[in-house]
């Protein structure tokens, strides 16, 4: 993708005198409609939320330290993991790539901002307000909600604490701050491309998001709906999922995973899209299939539809039914694997070299496959009878979510530091948060596949002793990959109070609209698009 | 090397001595079970078969990323070629997994039509999960029981020991152990027919390779045929509540007739227990022996909501001590809320015999300060059942 840039520099010069009006203060960020801003906003948010609920994590690992109970009672265990699983999602992972696309996508496709700035404000400053309202129920006589992330009626219904509304509440903001998020990415992709950026023309982290936000819409509203029966249910006497009513629990599931699977796609393919843009720069060699990554991405999104009732193969389906979702599953490992084997082909007979957000990647590519592997497996009806709500899961969705969406967060936010504060990173430093991070997650998720296949449950409090020495090693891996984030907070810090000058274009192999503007980015970026051939 | 670093060194071994010593890692189990049944050997085949290919893969893909790390090193001076597609390459790789994946999903698809089948079974077992425990019902048998976890509480909750090392010596079934467990016999088709009471709960028995949804108003079906006798254990798999860590499932699997002669001794004890509640009828206990009872009764059942103490779990679970129900209210009232049940409290009319629960109202009636000096009799009961 050739670029010709129209003379920038000089364009921001201009626009830097007339328009680079910021309010101060706390007005500045209450009030901004800035895309660079409320990425900031963003950001900063998922890294607060990434370590509440890591706190909590902390908790729960401590608990599970020794056989026995030695610092919480289970009803309140249940609520550490209900809570910790929901910021998790919700709070960290999520927010953090709406971060991403807002201080991206508008200078990948020379945009001067998000197409809808004002909405864009809007959907952050909801979000601290859902996380107050989930979180002070753990400061309420009933407790916080106890009955798993996943909410499976009629534990979150009729056998429910007193926070449920709280909950309902919190994640209908969550999710109206998302389909706005989404609906302004969609937007500002179809409309404010720059003149000559055809759809194959675009970075493939654009079209990841772009994939992403479509997926946001469409399964959002599900989860409203789903939160909303459980409120009826709970409160008013309604018997959607109580079979004393005419109602189903299993259908409560059929809703929830119809949301919960793309919603899994939803955390995984930014991931992609950062480490498709990470890998080439670093490979210094093009992006590999540019073209299949696309529609891979298009495939497993679609695929994603038709795939959740893997996550209830126990319920009594029938035969049918099963065979149709193994087979489904089953099939999104061909897209997957095209693009773990594109990222491979990329480093192939590239020129590379190991920059920290290079080392994220690579981790990424690994261990992100492994949790596929595991995926695969699970996806083997048979199979997952046996590892159906053992730690074997646990292992297999953090294996994804943590080495994979997370590690592809820390790839990107390395690698875009300089370019959003103008100074390069700490290096040293930035090292010793990749190796300790590395080390420290495969001893707190490899040793959980063992507990898992030794027959293991989730969500429990206290274990029979053949688990014992397992659960050890995991609590100490835990307790250091918690203490190994602190490195990243002040990696962050220091690189914002100072730090080597970065300039433009800080990686000789990066490719992409933002690296021909200043860095840091002017505050208004691409007033007058650039030329796209 | 100093003194210092003598001295880390010598605390990072102690640190590590602990951590593998405290318990034999002989017993650790890394892989899947195998299990007693041909259902769980195919289904332990299919594991390692995933397995081996999901290794053989991942040599393959993550051998070729590290070739490039190594021989494709900036600093070593590597020039980046200039390839960036190839179509040929796509289809291979696209068409290789499907290749595979089939391979993987014949056998898989032959298991599954196997463990569907739940027709021509010599046994049906009916399953109902509840807040914690499970309900086993021997079909055309007229034999039921609740199978209750038997772990002591001083055990899991520690008591009588400090954090680390010297606290509750700990049983080697800790937590896998129950007071009275399903007993089956061994190569019989028995099916399970799966239910629940309250909330969804999951029934698993690794070394069957079972694991069926407990859900309420629906029923699910599994089957197992073991070959091999022996005492199996699992857990619920679904998360069900505060104590969902405990609610284990210890299957005894007899030979056919050792499990017949079971049978028969169940029939007797079923005999024996409704003569023994008529006579209870007729006749009255002391307080001391209500009370005795009653606290057994209580531990058993009572004490993972309203707690040994008797100060419940409030809001959720609430005290009994110095309660308006268990203090001032007329005892019928009392006697009715445990029959029946009330919410989230079950009904323990169908649980426990009249006996048992006159005693535990008593108990109720005249524990942690509570001292109305009531005395409950099962007749008391039979009446306050029969309103």
């Amino acid at each position: 993708m050739a670029t010709e840039i129209i003379n920038e520099s000089l364009d921001d010069a201009h626009t830097d005198d007339h328009h680079d009006y910021k309010m101060t203060g706390i007005k500045r960020w209450l009030y901004t409609t800035n895309h660079k801003d409320i990425g900031t906003l963003y950001l900063w948010f998922a890294f607060i939320m990434f370590l509440t609920g890591g706190a909590l994590a902390m908790v729960i690992r401590a608990e599970l330290f020794q056989p026995g109970l030695q610092i919480v009672e289970p009803d309140f265990f249940n609520q550490l993991t209900t809570v910790h699983g929901l910021i998790m999602v919700f709070g960290a992972i999520m927010p953090a790539f709406t971060g991403f696309a807002n201080w991206m996508l508008p200078m990948m496709i020379g945009a001067p901002d998000m197409a809808l700035p004002r909405m864009n404000n809007w959907s952050f400053w909801i979000l601290p307000f859902a996380f107050a309202i989930l979180l002070s129920s753990f400061f309420m006589e009933s407790g916080a909600p106890n009955f798993g992330w996943t909410f499976y009626a009629p534990l979150s219904t009729t056998y429910s604490n007193g926070s449920t509304a709280f909950f309902v509440f919190a994640v209908h903001i969550m999710g109206i701050s998302s389909i706005m998020g989404a609906i302004n990415i969609v937007v500002t992709i179809m409309n404010l491309r720059a003149p000559g950026m055809t759809y194959m023309k675009m970075p493939l982290f654009v079209w990841t998001f772009f994939i992403t936000a479509y997926l946001l819409i469409a399964v959002m509203p599900v989860l409203a709906g789903v939160v909303t029966m459980l409120l009826t249910d709970t409160y008013f006497g309604t018997s959607f999922f109580d079979a004393a009513g005419g109602g189903d629990p299993v259908m409560f599931q059929h809703i929830f995973w119809f949301f919960g699977h793309p919603e899994v796609y939803i955390m995984i393919l930014p991931a992609f899209g950062i480490v498709s843009t990470t890998i080439p720069a670093f490979s210094r060699k093009k992006l590999f299939g540019y073209s299949s990554m696309v529609y891979a991405t298009s495939s497993i999104a679609l695929l994603s539809f038709v795939v959740w009732a893997h996550h209830m193969f126990t319920t009594g389906m029938p035969l049918f039914g099963e065979l149709f979702f193994m087979y489904c599953t089953m099939l999104i490992a061909v897209p997957t694997g095209v693009k773990v084997f594109n990222w491979v082909a990329t480093m192939w007979r590239g020129s590379l070299s190991f920059e920290t957000p290079m080392l994220f990647s690579i981790a990424f590519v690994i261990l992100f496959t492994i949790g596929g592997f595991s995926g695969l497996m699970l996806a083997m009806t048979p199979v997952d009878f046996q590892y159906h709500d053992t730690y074997f899961v646990v292992a297999h969705f953090h294996y994804v979510l943590v080495t994979g969406s997370l590690f592809s967060i820390y790839a990107g936010a390395y690698y875009w530091l300089p370019k959003w504060t103008g100074h390069m990173y700490n290096d040293s430093l930035s090292k010793w948060h990749f190796w300790c991070s590395l080390i420290s997650v495969n001893l707190l998720f490899f040793p959980m596949h063992f507990l898992g296949l030794a027959g293991m449950p989730r969500r429990i409090p206290d274990y029979a002793l053949q688990f014992a020495d397992f659960n050890k090693w995991v609590s100490i891996g835990g307790f250091a990959f918690g203490l190994s984030q602190l490195i990243f907070l002040a990696v962050v810090i220091k690189c914002i109070k100072g730090g080597k000058k970065a300039p433009a274009k800080p990686w000789d192999g990066a490719e992409g609209l933002e690296w021909t503007v200043a860095s840091p980015a002017p505050y208004h970026t691409f007033s007058t698009p650039p030329k796209i051939d | 090397m100093s003194r210092g670093n003598q001295n880390w060194l010598a605390g990072a071994w102690l640190f590590l001595g602990t951590i593998f010593s405290s318990s034999a890692w002989a017993d650790t189990q890394l892989n899947l079970t195998e299990g007693v049944t041909a259902v769980s050997r195919e289904v332990y085949e299919l594991h390692m078969l995933v397995l081996y290919i999901c290794t053989a893969i991942g040599v393959i893909v993550f051998g070729a990323m590290f070739w490039s790390m190594i021989f494709h090193r900036k600093s070593k001076g590597a020039k980046a070629a200039d390839f960036h597609e190839s179509t040929k390459v796509e289809i291979l790789w696209t068409a290789i997994p499907i290749v595979i994946l089939i391979a993987m999903a014949v056998p898989a698809t032959s298991t599954l039509i196997d463990m569907e089948n739940n027709d021509d079974s010599d046994v049906t077992i009916q399953i109902t999960g509840s807040q914690w425990k499970w309900h086993y019902k021997y079909f055309d048998e007229n034999i039921e029981y609740y199978s209750v976890l038997s772990t002591p509480r001083e055990q899991y909750e520690n008591q009588n020991g400090s954090f680390n090392g010297n606290g509750a010596h700990k049983g080697k079934n800790y937590l896998l152990e129950v007071d009275k467990p399903l007993v089956i016999p061994a190569n019989k088709k028995v099916r399970f027919l799966i239910t629940s009471d309250d909330v969804i709960h999951s029934w698993w028995v690794p070394a069957f390779a079972v694991k069926q949804d407990a859900n309420p108003g629906f029923i699910n079906e599994a089957w197992t045929n073991v070959d091999k006798l022996g005492i199996y254990r699992g857990q619920c798999a679904e998360l069900c509540g505060k104590d969902h860590g405990f609610m284990p499932i210890v299957v005894e699997v007899k030979s056919p007739e050792d499990y017949d002669s079971w049978l028969n001794e169940q029939h007797q004890l079923t005999a024996q227990a409704a003569d023994a509640e008529q006579a209870a009828l007729s006749s009255s206990m002391s307080k001391e022996e209500l009370m005795q009872l009653g606290e057994a009764i209580y531990m058993a059942h009572c004490a993972a909501c309203h707690q040994p103490t008797g100060l419940g779990l409030p809001p959720t679970f609430p005290a009994l001590k110095g309660s308006a129900v268990a203090t001032q209210g007329i005892i019928a009232d009392h006697i009715s809320l445990v029959l029946n049940g009330k919410g989230m409290m079950p009904p323990f009319g169908k649980q426990l015999s009249l006996s048992e629960i006159a005693a535990v109202v008593t108990y109720e009636r005249n524990s942690w300060g509570n001292d109305t000096g009531d005395i409950v009799q099962t007749s008391d009961v039979k009446a306050a059942s029969e309103e």
